[in-house]
């Protein structure tokens, strides 16, 4: 495994939930990263943010790693879980809070159901 | 370098023929997207096996740092 591989694989088995994103939680710097670090960040899940822009082996590592060619991506306990997309889907359905109480991952129950009446 | 809604359809109706495709361009700028594709392939799979299909139809032409397609908000179906 090369060492972009072998780094992905160390940290998403390392942290619960972790976000490939561009920029960071505090600053991300692409609209779709910026929405779902936004998501977590208001669900209060405590999550690892790592900056592919920050890094370009990483950057490329993780879409092969996943074989997904887009960023953010969002792993839970090791597992793919989705883009933007999905997860948007993922939180307007409910689906996210379901994976979160199967694995184990501490969230504000109630910030979820807000975003949902949000955007109801 | 942009790309037309319909060179994207053609590249999704190469690998899925008898798909249900709507591509709406979202900003004018040939590089923002919306793509629904609804396909009996996609029966059984969840949403991550459904749209890694559809990414890989198009072929690399969404890797960020020298794709032509920056963003393509995805939606797979299955038909009703």
């Amino acid at each position: 495994m090369s060492d972009a591989t072998t780094q992905i694989d160390e940290t998403v088995k390392a942290n619960d939930v972790v976000l490939y994103m561009k920029g960071t939680k505090e600053m991300p710097q692409c609209g779709f990263s910026s929405r779902v670090a936004g998501v977590l960040n208001y669900m209060g899940v405590e999550y690892a943010d790592i900056n592919v822009l920050a890094d370009e082996n990483i950057r490329q590592g993780i879409k092969d790693y996943s074989d997904w060619p887009t960023i953010p991506q969002l792993y839970v306990k090791g597992e793919f879980v989705g883009g933007c997309d999905i997860i948007t889907e993922m939180t307007l359905s409910g689906e996210l809070d379901t994976l979160f109480d199967d694995n184990g991952v501490v969230y504000d129950k109630e910030a979820a159901h807000k975003i949902r009446e949000a955007n109801g | 370098m942009a790309m037309q809604a319909h060179e994207i359809e053609a590249l999704i109706r190469e690998t899925f023929p008898d798909a249900q495709i709507t591509i709406t361009d979202l900003a004018g700028d040939g590089n923002h997207y919306a793509a629904e594709v609804i396909d009996e392939s996609f029966r059984g799979k969840n949403r991550v096996q459904q749209q890694r299909a559809v990414y890989a139809a198009l072929k690399g032409k969404m890797d960020g740092s020298h794709g032509e397609l920056h963003a393509l908000a995805l939606t797979t179906k299955v038909p009703q």
